[in-house]
């Protein structure tokens, strides 16, 4: 399941649970440092796949246990990308609310998506009916050899 | 590593002394007890010692600012102290920043309560 040299692609199939956050997060660490990322730009990959994780497990599948995310992790010559896809109702980014707009400043939850499109290079959203797929795309600079 | 809260009270301030990470969970139920505990016990003057959080996500960032509401709703302060760099990071992207009272000095933190 680890990144190396010779396999710069994994996918994984995991129940939906917190448990598959905190392992797509350290999966992510890995590979965005095997990746060649500074030691800033790392944990901002993670907190990207961990953001787009969470809303695969709990507003995609509602932690529904008879549903499954399917995710991969790619390195490139040129980008570290992401995908996870849910199985659920599916939504329109369009429709997300602005986290930094006055209205919006003290709620307590809508910042995922915002944060991810903060760090990551692209993002993109695809309906999959059922379910939504995210990829998350991060520029890999060219002094940056995959280890 | 979960959330760890340890309470003290320094001159009429409630102090919760943070550890850990903030994160959709245990983390951010964590918190919302020991701030409603707070509350309950009569505490309106709460200072957050962040010095010892490691990580936040987004959910943690939402339970603070929830936390926040809360003591004000009840008629309280809430105010941050001890930002890491990557918790200041994201109060500053989020722009949630200026909306807490942030302090960087204990002392001054507590004496700045009114």
């Amino acid at each position: 399941m680890t990144p190396d040299s010779a396999a710069s692609r994994l996918s994984m199939t995991l129940s939906s649970s917190l448990e598959s956050v905190d392992k797509l997060e350290h999966t992510a660490e890995d590979f965005a440092g095997r990746a060649g990322f500074d030691e800033d730009t790392v944990p901002h990959v993670a907190m990207a796949v961990r953001e787009a994780a969470i809303n695969a497990v709990l507003h995609g599948n509602s932690y529904n246990t008879s549903k499954q995310i399917i995710a991969s992790f790619e390195t490139t010559s040129t980008d570290f990308i992401f995908r996870i896809a849910d199985q659920g109702t599916g939504f329109d980014p369009a429709d997300l609310p602005d986290p930094l707009a006055p209205e919006n400043i003290l709620r307590g939850s809508g910042r995922g998506i915002f944060l991810i499109r903060a760090f990551m290079d692209e993002v993109h959203f695809r309906q999959l009916h059922p379910g939504t797929e995210i990829t998350l795309i991060k520029h890999r600079a060219p002094s940056q050899p995959a280890t | 590593m979960s959330m760890k809260v340890a309470t003290r009270q320094v001159d009429g301030v409630t102090i919760l002394d943070l550890s850990g990470r903030i994160t959709l969970g245990e983390g951010s139920v964590t918190l919302r007890d020991a701030v409603h505990d707070a509350l309950a016990k009569g505490s309106k003057r709460i200072l957050l010692n962040l010095a010892d959080i490691s990580y936040i996500d987004s959910s943690g960032i939402g339970e603070l600012v929830s936390a926040f509401t809360s003591v004000k709703n009840a008629g309280g302060e809430l105010k941050l102290l001890n930002l890491t760099r990557k918790v200041h990071d994201l109060l500053q992207i989020t722009k949630l920043y200026t909306v807490f009272d942030v302090k960087d000095d204990e002392a001054s933190a507590i004496s700045s309560f009114k």
